[in-house]
């Protein structure tokens, strides 16, 4: 039954993939239906733009449903709230005015809050709940607040209207609309400071949601982000694209080094999602700089990188996260340090996580390097503003970036690593099961299009230019491209992965010919690692998840500012016999405790103010209605 | 590769890949004997890796049963990331033949591929050596590699190319480009982090087995026979490849343009007497030196990060 229905989901997923490619495609369509919907009626409206989420939003939700047939097990629950998930991030992207728009926002945010409340009886995932919809709501009424003031100034509640109509507003009512919704739509994105949520909820909702969630909900803020910034207020200055370059690589830093020391893997997950937020902000805030600079050429360029990293990370990111479920599922942990072994006893789902691993640490020659590749290019074509301020804004954004890659590697090699290889860390491990036929279709499927999105980025990037074309109007990208090599900016920089990816085979190909060319021994003698002369291997002589990271901890102490704490019981005997031994070392989170902290303060203390006025009086109340009503008689 | 087809590029980059891979022993083991002489022993022919690698070659490898597929599948992947990065880097022609294929991006990428793999096969023994190994060799990369990027992109940005046979060309032709304060911070940069993407000294010292202070010969400890030959034949690649590309974008005179005739000749010697002053210098370095406690390494490391990241400001704020 439940099979069925997560089989159904599939298949709609196809339809939106399909109805979504065919838009972004250039097939323009719209649809108004004014009863159904009060104020502006329902509207929805395909563009390049919208068809591309459109397509990313199926395209990522039909190998989460397979995943789902097996990863749920027949179970029921949740099964209407996902649906109820798919079908509003569906139509997000699709929404031509504020009341369809807000309704399918508030939909999307609803049901994947009851998804994050799948497991009741879990503190955490309350609590990360409890956290989501505080921040969501927060996010909605920036959103609220900035839609309205729209309609207030120019008089429509339809997107379309607003690009003509904002020419008209002057520089601050632009900025407050800019600034209020880019708060809303950045809450959406896990941009920091406003991640709290993220590694909070994400991980406490079923695998295949939690996919969904990093893989596309979080992008359709960025959308939000892209329409918002470029489209529907015009062209903004600068000062809006150096913004969200410079969140974007904040974002991207803090979320892999957070990432780096996480010891849950499905929050380590959520922290990554963090990070490549950051990517695609950068890319798309490099955008907003070229557009404000009127270098339309290269803002083209430039958000069709953060496009192309948007869809890349959809891919592997849900790849992972699929393959963490499956590690939930087999192994019964999510804590890397009980798990350890699992290539062996989960052969396909280790080499899924592989391939998601290599993808997102950016490596050659899959995905992630394509679209980390294409965002280096974008930003180091900076030198043609002419404004030396704007341009050591790049500098730093090319260095967080930088440094982001080097850090992505360290934080998968652990996460893999420990995750997978050597000896099983806890019973669960050594008892692990490989993940069913449905769950590994549903990996597998995503392997391909991780492969697919490496291979063809000749074909897929003219089409990204397209779709992001349309935001600012339509100018040529700057690059050129024939079927095997991307250039940009005539030669500054080529790339051909299809050339990449033969060459590697090819090497991998020939290197055993030669070995036996050079007559190697090819029979291999299996023996104990060696270990200083002990008698027998366990896990505890392995290197942990903890120890993995301590180095990180140690050179970027300044950001973790972790609080030790060494536990040591001795014998009474004896200070040099010890019975049990606890430590920990978690970072503390920044963001939470001096940012959100005092802000709480703030508002409890408010509120107390506030309570004074609150005698339960129903006289009081009726005189508070009638000052009301002459407040507003008298402003309006 | 544009008009000439696929065969002249094909042949061209198998040629370069070739002289990489056979030239890079050599280069090991002049270090050596250079270092031995400077101490006053008489030390190892310079010719001896060829000798150490065709024994290991020979010998059958002993494989850990604690390991899975990752670690027997490292050395070919390791191999074959630095077969393909000798294609990329300009080393006799300024346009090698896989210049186009994605410039010092890839190439850093390629290292990291290597490095991801590696670590892998580290930790997949489950001994804590290889896991220690593997956690600061990660954490050694992630500081160095973006430092690479940053100085090679302070000079992409001032010769108008990512490409790294573009960047020789531009430089070679007009040597006066060189005479700017981001080039001077570019080159110390890259430098100091060659030495720690090498595993050499006073990062780390490849002629020791200490547990306290190794990180790459930690890593492979595992790893004999065959599977050895071809980890340490990878590594001393790396070795020239850093050390020709640090040459031919820092000193790029004498590259010929195309692989003919007696400009590859002088080409060819020009670059064997380069590489032998760097190895020299190398070798003198290590002996003056000390090795780093590790816990300093890092700050090592953030200051060349932070001099690439002076070097490209510098480029971008002085034009």
């Amino acid at each position: 039954m439940s099979a069925l229905a997560y089989a159904l989901t599939a298949l709609g997923g196809l339809g939106a993939a399909g109805l979504g490619l065919a838009g972004w495609l250039g097939h323009a369509w719209s649809v108004e239906l004014l009863w159904l919907v009060p104020l502006a009626g329902l509207a929805l409206r395909m563009d390049p733009l919208a068809g591309f989420f459109l397509f990313l939003v199926g395209a990522t939700s039909v190998p989460a449903s397979i995943y789902a047939i097996g990863y749920m097990r027949g179970a029921r629950r949740g099964l209407g709230a996902y649906a109820v998930f798919l079908l509003g991030m569906a139509v997000v992207p699709l929404a031509a005015n504020v009341p369809t728009f807000l309704i399918a926002w508030e939909l999307m945010a609803l049901a994947s809050y009851a998804l994050v409340l799948h497991d009741r009886e879990d503190a955490a995932a309350v609590r990360a709940a409890w956290i989501y919809a505080v921040m969501t709501h927060a996010g909605l009424a920036c959103l609220l607040a900035g839609m309205l003031l729209m309609f207030a100034w120019t008089g429509s509640l339809v997107f379309a209207d607003w690009r003509a109509a904002s020419a008209t507003l002057d520089a601050p009512a632009r900025n407050v609309v800019f600034v209020l919704l880019a708060l809303g739509f950045a809450s959406k994105a896990g941009m920091i400071p406003l991640h709290v949520w993220l590694p909070a909820a994400h991980p406490a909702a079923p695998s295949h949601v939690s996919a969904l969630m990093s893989g596309v909900m979080i992008k359709l803020g960025v959308m939000g982000l892209l329409r918002a910034g470029m489209e529907w207020l015009g062209v903004g200055p600068p000062w809006w694209g150096v913004a969200l370059l410079l969140a974007g690589a904040l974002s991207a830093l803090a979320g892999v080094l957070y990432a780096a020391v996480e010891g849950d893997l499905k929050r380590l997950l959520a922290f990554s999602s963090i990070d490549n937020v950051g990517i695609i902000l950068i890319a798309a805030g490099a955008g907003m700089v070229f557009h404000a600079a009127g270098l339309e050429t290269l803002a083209v360029f430039a958000l069709a990188a953060g496009l192309y990293h948007t869809v890349n990370h959809a891919a592997f990111k849900a790849l992972l996260f699929l393959g963490a479920g499956a590690v939930a599922r087999g192994a019964g942990t999510r804590d890397l340090e009980a798990m350890g072994g699992l290539i062996k006893r989960m052969p396909w789902t280790a080499a899924a996580f592989l391939v998601g691993a290599l993808a997102i640490a950016a490596l050659p020659p899959l995905n992630g390097f394509v679209s980390e590749w294409l965002t280096f290019q974008a930003l180091l074509q900076n030198g043609l503003i002419p404004r030396p301020e704007l341009n050591l804004v790049f500098v730093l954004a090319l260095a967080g970036l930088a440094l982001t890659g080097g850090l992505a590697v360290a934080c998968f090699v652990r996460a893999f690593g420990i995750a997978f290889l050597a000896l099983p860390r806890s019973e669960g491990a050594t008892n692990a099961h490989e993940a069913g036929p449905a769950m590994r279709a549903g990996m597998g499927l995503l392997v391909i299009a991780c492969v697919g999105l490496a291979l063809l980025p000749t074909v897929l990037l003219p089409r990204l230019g397209a779709a992001a074309a349309r935001l600012l109007g339509d100018p040529a990208p700057a690059l050129r491209h024939d079927l095997l090599t991307i250039a940009v900016s005539g030669d500054f920089a080529t790339l051909s992965m299809p050339v990449v990816a033969g060459a590697l085979t090819l090497g991998l190909a020939l290197l055993p010919l030669l070995l036996r060319l050079a007559r190697a021994p090819r029979a291999v003698r299996w023996s104990e690692t060696w270990g200083c002369g002990r008698l027998l291997q366990t896990a505890r002589m392995e290197y942990t998840a903890i120890a993995f990271a301590s180095p990180l901890r140690r050179i970027f102490d300044f950001l973790y500012r972790a609080e030790k704490r060494l536990e040591v019981e001795a014998h009474p005997e004896s200070r040099f016999f010890v019975r049990r031994m606890a430590y920990r070392n978690a970072p503390r989170a920044l963001a939470e405790e001096w940012l959100y902290a005092p802000l709480l303060i703030a508002l409890r203390a408010g509120a107390d103010r506030v309570r004074a006025i609150q005698s339960g009086s129903a006289n009081l109340y009726l005189i508070y209605v009638l000052a009301a009503l002459l407040v507003l008689l008298v402003l309006a | 590769m544009t008009e000439s087809g696929v065969g002249g590029p094909l042949v061209a980059a198998i040629a370069q890949a070739l002289l990489v891979a056979l030239a890079a022993p050599l280069l090991v083991g002049l270090v050596r004997t250079v270092k031995a002489r400077l101490v006053g022993r008489r030390g190892p022919d310079p010719r001896q890796p060829y000798a150490d690698l065709v024994k290991l070659l020979r010998k059958d490898p002993v494989v850990s049963t604690t390991t899975s597929w990752v670690f027997r599948f490292t050395p070919f992947v390791l191999v074959a990331c630095m077969l393909v990065a000798s294609t990329v880097v300009p080393v006799l022609v300024t346009r090698p033949a896989l210049s186009f294929a994605g410039g010092i991006v890839l190439l850093m990428y390629l290292f990291m591929l290597g490095t991801f793999f590696l670590a892998l096969a580290g930790l997949d023994s489950g001994s804590a050596f290889g896991g220690m190994g593997s956690s600061r060799e990660v954490a050694v990369a992630a500081l160095a590699e973006p430092t690479v990027m940053l100085a090679v992109f302070a000079l992409a940005l001032r010769t108008g190319t990512t490409n790294l046979g573009g960047v020789a060309e531009r430089l070679g032709g007009e040597p006066a480009m060189a005479a700017h304060p981001g080039h001077l911070l570019a080159f110390l940069a890259f430098f100091i982090v060659m030495l720690a993407e090498t595993g050499r000294l006073p990062v780390d010292n490849p002629a020791t087995h200490l547990e306290l202070t190794m990180i790459h010969e930690a890593m492979i400890l595992e790893y004999s026979g065959p599977y050895l030959a071809l980890i340490e034949w990878a590594n001393a690649m790396k070795l020239f490849l850093f050390m020709t590309l640090l040459i031919n974008l820092f000193v790029p005179w004498w590259i010929p343009a195309e692989a003919a005739g007696a400009g590859l000749f002088l080409g060819l010697l020009a670059l064997a007497g380069k590489l032998v002053v760097l190895a020299s210098a190398l070798a003198v370095l290590e002996t003056a030196m000390a090795k780093l406690r590790l816990f300093r390494v890092p700050e090592l490391l953030a200051g060349s990060f932070a001099l690439a990241l002076l070097s490209v400001a510098s480029v971008v704020l002085l034009k």
